[in-house]
């Protein structure tokens, strides 16, 4: 049994196919990558997967059981949370407190929270901002807190929504570690990214999706020769 | 901790006009409190408070005239059934997602509706509105000869709220308040629950509310369908929390005793200009809100956390 399993996943706004007929199956311990040009539909798997909104067909199953319909805290605290692409803290709390918001999914005390929190806040390297308020940070320092605040519910799938975008080759480098720490910790991941470097190093498997259809799955180097995938999506840059 | 003592020592030492002017102070506090756990810290901006004051303030009083009942058990059930009025209301604006002004003009529709519903109701005294007898002074009845049991009674109220919202503020349920009030998606990304704990607020907020209902109507002894109902109570309530700093424990307090003197300033002072001192005190707010929109608790902290960043 897959951690994550989607199967036969449509979701349909209007007369606009969003997503087609999608299957993934995400195992224990994995670092997946999901790719395609922009408009192919990834983020609305996000939504679907997470809980916010409902697929017009098919099915999503976390660690065996169905998640249609549930809302995304109850998926959250089943163990599978997100990031977005555009960070969404809370803006008018600080590092701590953001974190502390997750942590408390897992412990029931403030001061247990607190603690969890710290620890999380450290390990992402946001320590020295610990106290700052989340609004004050830069935009390498929210992606972080982002991750965060996802680490801090304990999950054991993580969705990250372009945790590199619009950040520089030394802080995508210091994101591509924190993704492997964060793996290392017992995580798998669910990762869509654009910065083609890092998603082909980080991803034991990559997986494209184009107009809302999978076009290729498989492993990096595979799907980087893979000439559909070049005409579609590598082929625009090339 | 000298303004507390000062609070509890002093007034058996006041002159009679200064006790009234107090009792308004902490009871203006006391429902800013309440407002502040729904509209503060849940940021649901309430604009009809007055639907649960009323029913606070008609329960405890129908059900004195009516059955007999202590007002003291009256609050309770009053509160309980204004816990559930907004409940029925939260789960109706919340789950079909009604924010901001949209839910603001809810809360205000609701409370207009049940001012209605009592102005043509017979049974409830429609418009004349109803009279607790006070003949007697009985402690059982919430019936006292002076104003200084009143006093403290509201006191007491107001310390109470004031020590829950602490409490709240660094549990489980703050955290959660405050991530609903930031981003509601984040919230339950984060895993709360952000209906939930929408409701819960409502809950409490209309419950604390009901109960002040309940004082005023003994207090003063006397209740209509636009002094409970109306929306003087709805933005008494939110003034002192806005002004003081919504979503901070002592914000609705420091509101309380920047607006309530300031109000009976301006109508003493101005007293035969009609609606001059409304005018002043209208002056004022405008200052307040352009100079400190965070109220005054919110730009201490925020020079505080600035300090820290």
């Amino acid at each position: 049994m897959s951690l994550l399993e989607i199967r036969g996943l449509s979701k349909r706004f209007g007369g606009l196919l969003a997503v087609s007929n999608f299957d993934l199956g995400v195992e224990a311990g994995e670092i997946v990558g999901l790719i395609g040009p922009n408009g192919a539909g990834k983020t609305t798997v996000f939504h679907l997967i997470a809980g916010f909104h409902s697929p017009t067909s098919g099915e999503i199953r976390f660690k065996g059981a169905s998640v249609i319909g549930a809302k995304p805290h109850v998926i959250c605290r089943l163990g599978l949370t997100r990031t977005f692409q555009i960070v969404q803290p809370f803006a008018g709390l600080s590092v701590i407190e953001n974190v502390m918001v997750g942590a408390f999914n897992r412990e029931r005390d403030a001061r247990a929270a607190r603690q969890a929190a710290a620890e999380i806040v450290d390990f992402v390297g946001l320590g020295p901002r610990r106290d700052a308020p989340a609004r004050s940070l830069t935009l390498s320092d929210r992606k972080r807190l982002e991750i965060a605040r996802g680490l801090a519910t304990r999950p054991d799938m993580l969705l990250l929504d372009e945790a590199m975008s619009g950040l520089n080759p030394t802080e995508i480098d210091e994101i591509v570690k924190l993704i492997r720490a964060i793996h290392a910790r017992g995580v798998s991941l669910l990762i869509i990214e654009h910065v083609m470097q890092a998603i082909m190093a980080l991803s034991h498997r990559l997986v494209v999706l184009h107009h809302g259809e999978k076009l290729a799955e498989g492993a990096p180097a595979e799907v980087a020769r893979d000439r559909r995938v070049i005409e579609a999506y590598l082929g625009e840059e090339a | 901790m000298l303004a507390l003592v000062a609070l509890v020592a002093l007034p058996p030492l006041l002159p009679k006009y200064h006790l009234e002017v107090l009792i308004s102070i902490v009871f203006w506090a006391y429902l800013g409190i309440a407002w502040n756990i729904l509209g503060g810290y849940a940021g649901q901006f309430s604009f009809g408070h007055a639907a649960y004051f009323g029913i606070g303030a008609y329960a405890s009083t129908l059900l004195l005239l009516r059955a007999g009942l202590s007002p003291w058990l009256g609050m309770v059930l009053g509160g309980a059934l204004a816990a559930a009025f907004g409940l029925f209301q939260g789960y109706l604006s919340f789950r079909y997602g009604l924010k901001g002004p949209y839910f603001s003009l809810v809360t205000l529709a609701f409370a207009e509706m049940l001012r209605v519903v009592a102005v043509n109701t017979k049974a409830v005294g429609s418009s004349l509105g109803l009279v607790v007898p006070t003949t007697q002074e009985a402690a059982r009845l919430f019936i006292f000869a002076g104003k200084l049991p009143y006093y403290y009674i509201i006191l007491v109220m107001g310390a109470l709220a004031l020590a829950l919202t602490w409490k709240i503020e660094r549990s489980r349920l703050g955290f959660s308040l405050a991530a609903v009030r930031e981003n509601e998606d984040a919230a339950e990304t984060a895993g709360v629950d952000a209906l939930g704990t929408k409701l819960r607020a409502m809950a409490l907020s209309s419950f604390l509310t009901a109960l002040g209902g309940t004082f005023y109507a003994q207090y003063f002894a006397y209740i209509d369908p636009t002094i409970t109902f109306g929306p003087s109570v709805s933005i008494g309530a939110l003034l002192p929390a806005i002004v003081g700093g919504a979503g901070t424990v002592l914000g609705p307090v420091l509101g309380s005793f920047v607006l309530t003197p300031l109000s009976e300033l301006t109508r003493s002072a101005l007293r035969g200009r009609a609606g001059a001192d409304i005018m002043l005190y209208g002056a004022v707010l405008v200052l307040v809100i352009s100079f400190l929109p965070q109220g005054i608790m919110g730009f201490v902290r925020e020079r505080r956390m600035r300090g820290r960043a």
